[in-house]
């Protein structure tokens, strides 16, 4: 068990999310930053889709019941084990009784806290992964609380000795970002004028951003005419325009269906570089064709492929063949 | 005419109209079975809504030019057979007025009618089920009688119960988790829309595609009904 001490600001169970239910109108949700998730996971000796915690901004206070080999990734939120400093993108042996504890946060705007075995709340619809709109998954359904304790799963096969990336290894994380996007589903609903100010601006976050959507603020993108559509399906990374002509990035708690004109989709790989962004960051957008980001994806999985070897091998078994779901 | 849009580098919206239609919504969900049936893993999901299907793929196992052919192909028989009437229909019961509907009077009095009248009008006509969204479950629902149209509250409710069935615009559906909402609450419905339990056997109730009816009951029969729910695995009467 992990005990929560101090709450952050809004930290919740997530894994690699919940899809095969969009046609009954539930959201993916799943982490914000799957690339983040994964890599905690495998250096914490798990798939890289297990279930963790996302901290957002302010990571509060945790003890660790049992002892137990653990993982930060994602945001560097100034973690601390009884007082001695962990580097971002690292993993730790945390003995019983320990405290885990979270400062400033320096870079990026989520982390994932991983722990050997896995968060063992009880899958809901294939995924443990926490929609607090629906109060599905995680624990209850909401976000953790002073005195929650989260169960931890039966670890299999041989731990991983504790290990950090180097600082030129870890994944850009926080501040700007240049987000390649497929223009589309609804790009004709644009002026030329109109797309060329979305691709030819430095978009700034606005406080406006959650887990369903990220309000971008800027000068207003013209449309052809209404930005009202038919209500339509919607896949995280869809950029909507609303009437105001100003965008919103829907994220991965986003509804199934929504009724503005989309201009553009972030390519899947890139979405958490805007999840790590946060009011006042700029973003930019970069239109791509379907070859460069199928290359992304590719990049993103050999990633992962990657350091699940090097986990593997340090942990003296054969040569991970884990895959990225 | 049929559309296809790009959605990222994994999905691929088939727009077959722009209007809410019966016909059109049929053939959506016509389609979204000729690719379940005709793709099978080549395609992870599939999304309806009113005009235009949603199919996602991984683009890393499936290449998109050939998928975006095949799908057009598929688009293109579906746009020219008969649609299907639903395949079963779906009989909700619902408790009117009083505190379940606290809209009913005020819908009754913007129509001109006795609050009678408006159940009736509600609860004749077999509703087809155009999507699944909003919330986990919320079906919404066409084929509502146009003398009920009336505009959505004009500030939405913080927390309309779970099972209210609501109204707004030309619009129907029913509210599956507590949640905000600015629809016109007319009832509420015993039946549990969306189950999150672990394990549950059947997580949500309803399916786009379906067709739906509205049977009005007495507050007794409601309570009835909601402990049957709450003791677990209740079935809804289905129409075929």
């Amino acid at each position: 068990m992990i005990a929560v001490v101090k709450p952050g600001l809004l930290c919740t169970v997530q894994d690699a999310g919940r899809p095969g239910w969009r046609a009954s109108g539930m959201p993916v949700a799943g982490a914000m930053d799957r690339l983040a998730l994964a890599a905690a996971n495998l250096l914490a000796g798990n798939e890289p889709g297990a279930a963790a915690v996302e901290l957002t901004l302010a990571g509060g206070t945790w003890r660790f019941e049992a002892p137990a080999l653990a993982a930060l990734a994602g945001a560097d939120l100034s973690a601390t084990l009884d007082g001695s400093p962990l580097p971002p993108w690292s993993s730790f042996l945390a003995p019983a009784g320990s405290t885990l504890a979270f400062g400033a946060c320096r870079a990026g705007v989520r982390a994932y806290l991983a722990v050997r075995g896995g968060v063992a709340v009880p899958p809901v619809l294939g995924s443990r992964s926490t929609y607090t709109r629906a109060a599905v998954g995680g624990l209850e359904g909401r976000a953790l609380r002073a005195g929650d304790r989260l169960p931890v799963g039966r670890p299999t096969g041989r731990p991983p000795p504790p290990q950090a990336l180097g600082p030129e290894e870890r994944p850009p994380c926080g501040g700007g970002a240049r987000l390649r996007v497929l223009l589309g589903p609804q790009e004709d609903r644009f002026t030329e004028e109109g797309i060329a100010t979305f691709l030819g601006t430095a978009w700034k976050v606005t406080p406006q951003n959650d887990r369903m959507g990220y309000r971008l603020e800027g000068p207003a993108v013209r449309l052809r005419g209404a930005a009202d559509i038919l209500t339509d399906p919607i896949l995280p990374g869809a950029v909507q325009v609303t009437g105001s002509g100003l965008p919103i990035a829907m994220m991965v708690d986003c509804h199934t269906a929504g009724g503005y004109a989309k201009i553009a989709t972030i390519a899947g790989p890139d979405l958490r570089l805007l999840a790590q962004a946060r009011a006042g960051d700029e973003v930019r957008f970069a239109a791509c064709r379907q070859a460069e980001a199928v290359a992304a994806l590719r990049a993103e999985r050999a990633w992962i492929d990657g350091l699940a070897r090097r986990v593997a091998r340090a942990a003296g078994g054969k040569a991970g063949s884990r895959r990225a779901r | 005419m049929i559309r296809l849009l790009s959605q990222g580098e994994g999905g691929i919206t088939v727009e077959l109209g722009t209007e809410v239609e019966p016909v059109v919504n049929a053939r959506v969900h016509a389609l979204a079975r000729a690719v379940a049936r005709d793709l099978g893993a080549r395609v992870l999901e599939v999304v309806p809504s009113y005009a235009s299907l949603l199919v996602v793929f991984d683009p890393l196992r499936t290449a998109r030019a050939p998928l975006a052919r095949r799908l057009e192909a598929l688009a293109r028989q579906v746009a020219g057979a008969a649609p299907e009437p639903p395949r079963r229909v779906v009989r909700v019961p619902v408790c009117y007025g009083g505190e379940l509907g606290p809209d009913l009077e005020e819908v009754a009095r913007r129509a001109g009618l006795p609050p009678g009248e408006v159940v009736a009008l509600h609860a004749a006509p077999v509703y087809r089920i155009y999507l699944l969204g909003f919330t986990p479950g919320f079906p919404y629902l066409g084929g509502l009688d146009p003398r009920l149209a009336c505009p959505r509250l004009d500030s939405p409710r913080l927390r309309t119960p779970a099972g209210s069935v609501a109204i707004a615009g030309l619009q129907a559906g029913i509210y599956p988790v507590e949640s905000p909402g600015g629809w016109r609450v007319l009832g509420r419905t015993p039946l549990r829309l969306f189950d999150p339990a672990p394990g549950a056997a059947r997580p949500f109730l309803l399916a786009a595609g379906e067709g739906l009816r509205f049977v009005p009951v007495g507050r007794e029969a409601y309570e009835e009904t909601a402990r049957a729910v709450a003791a677990g695995g209740f079935e809804p009467e289905v129409e075929r």
